[in-house]
């Protein structure tokens, strides 16, 4: 198995997303072992802006040649935006994962436990060689 | 799992091997099913299609056997032409979808790979009456696909037959890199290409062979999605979704293929259900509503469930989302809506005409 990358400025999900802090808001994508793992992705479906998230709830779908799979909010807060140029053009999530964001949440004073929870790259790595 | 001569080939490649029908194969390669779709649309794919089934029939009572386990009439078929064909059980299920070849000596059946063991079983009982000898060739043969617009030129930079007087549905044999092979003008992609069968022992030798000669014109090697997705494209059936042994070729819309006016196995079967018209129809439809359509989702007319979704995708070559499947016949006509259940939920569709690609063969 190929070797895949990895955005350091970035915590993960054991479901596979990825989420990096931008100016306060938190920016969620699939890593780049995600991508890989699905194929060609051919679809996403996104949530409303202004919809309000749980951490741990399927709030997005992404398609592909092979399979459907949810996404899951890695941290609670409102959905400040949605990247709707993945609608169609949803390659580029195979071709840059780390640039293809999905949405962004403004999230809760909960943050900080929240991305405690997650894993740094290099333990999202380990994880990954493990699964793999 | 059975591996085909070409498996390191395959890993050497960098395909990603999945389990299809008792096989390894490679589901696709780096390049990924999209740009594998692409080019066969465009340039040329070539396919590791070994794990097909090949079986020899030969003997004096022959065309007597064929017309019979068959449906088409093969009387009129010329030596080193090749025909689709179906096997029917008695009660008109398909018992597997086949390609037929009148070679000089001998003739040849195609079969799918999961149906080998059955179709071989199933045509040593109805061969008992007959003066026919059935051989499995399958174990000692390799079959490539090479398919896309530039086939032609690329595999005639290896023969010195001329292709261009080639028809489809046409087969001969030619000699490359020193190995007699038998070449089909046939294929499962909707575009003009050949099928290559060749000694299992050459297989290795050949697929480079073909991959370096394509390489120029822009071939890759392409794996089972692509090949999924370009033989949906153009409607053709894949034995296991769209036609069963509890499916008829008329419902699967395969009629064209029968030849009424000779005894075969099913035919009365078929008869009944000619004359009763079938209750279910193989509609293509289109998605209205933004979603991916996939096998096994339910359909739904005005609210109640009436079907089920046998092939689904994204359509790379009409960036479309399309679908194959099964509803009443009433409700099989071109333009009616549809509710496809993607994950729960109603999504509007409608039947649109088939095939979504018109193929481009020879």
């Amino acid at each position: 198995m190929a070797s895949h990358k990895l955005d350091a400025a970035a915590k993960y999900a054991k479901s596979h997303e990825w989420v990096r802090l931008e100016e306060g808001v938190a920016v969620v994508g699939i890593s780049d072992f995600a991508q890989d793992e699905l194929s060609d992705v051919v679809y996403v479906d996104l949530p409303e802006v202004g919809e309000t998230v749980t951490a741990g709830q399927e709030i997005a779908t992404v398609e592909s040649v092979k399979a459907a799979e949810d996404i899951i909010a890695p941290v609670s807060g409102v959905i400040a935006e949605v990247n709707s140029a993945l609608e169609s053009t949803p390659e580029i999530i195979n071709q840059r994962p780390y640039d293809a964001w999905f949405f962004k949440i403004t999230p809760t004073a909960a943050l900080d436990e929240e991305l405690s929870r997650l894993l740094s790259p290099e333990e999202y790595a380990a994880f990954v060689e493990e699964a793999g | 799992m059975a591996r085909t001569q070409l498996y390191q080939t395959h890993l050497d490649l960098g395909g990603r091997m999945v389990e299809f029908a008792g096989w390894e194969l490679p589901v696709q390669y780096p390049a990924g099913p999209t740009a594998e779709h692409h080019a066969v649309r465009n340039a040329a794919g070539l396919f590791d299609i070994s794990h097909m089934g090949q079986i020899e029939v030969q003997g004096p009572d022959t065309l007597d056997f064929l017309q019979l386990v068959q449906v088409r009439d093969l009387s009129r078929l010329a030596t080193h032409q090749a025909a689709y064909s179906l096997l029917l059980y008695a009660d008109g299920g398909i018992v597997d979808d086949i390609f037929v070849y009148h070679l000089t000596d001998r003739w040849l059946i195609v079969v799918n790979a999961a149906n080998r063991s059955k179709d071989f079983a199933w045509l040593q009982a109805q061969s008992l009456d007959f003066d026919v000898t059935l051989h499995d060739r399958s174990d000692e043969t390799a079959m490539l696909a090479l398919q896309g617009p530039r086939a032609a030129a690329i595999l005639q930079t290896l023969v010195t037959d001329n292709l261009d007087d080639m028809p489809a549905r046409t087969a001969r044999h030619v000699t490359l890199t020193g190995t007699e092979v038998l070449i089909g003008r046939t294929g499962y992609t909707g575009e003009d290409g050949f099928e290559l069968y060749l000694p299992a022992t050459a297989a290795q030798t050949i697929w480079n062979c073909l991959l370096d000669a394509g390489r120029p014109f822009g071939l890759l090697p392409c794996g089972l999605a692509a090949r999924d997705s370009l033989r949906f494209e153009a409607c053709m059936p894949l034995y296991g979704h769209e036609i069963t042994a509890d499916i008829n070729p008329l419902e699967a819309r395969l009629g064209w293929t029968i030849a009424w006016d000779k005894e075969f196995i099913g035919r009365n079967a078929l008869l009944k259900t000619k004359l009763e018209q079938p209750t279910r129809l193989l509609v293509g439809f289109e998605m209205v509503d933004r979603a991916v359509p996939r096998e096994h989702y339910p359909i739904a007319v005005a609210g109640q469930i009436v079907g089920h979704v046998t092939t689904g995708m994204k359509s790379p070559t009409l960036d479309r989302f399309l679908g194959l499947g099964y509803v009443p016949r009433e409700h099989a006509a071109v333009g009616t809506s549809l509710e496809i259940i993607v994950r729960g939920q109603p999504k509007a569709a409608r039947i649109v005409k088939r095939p979504f690609y018109t193929p481009r063969t020879k």
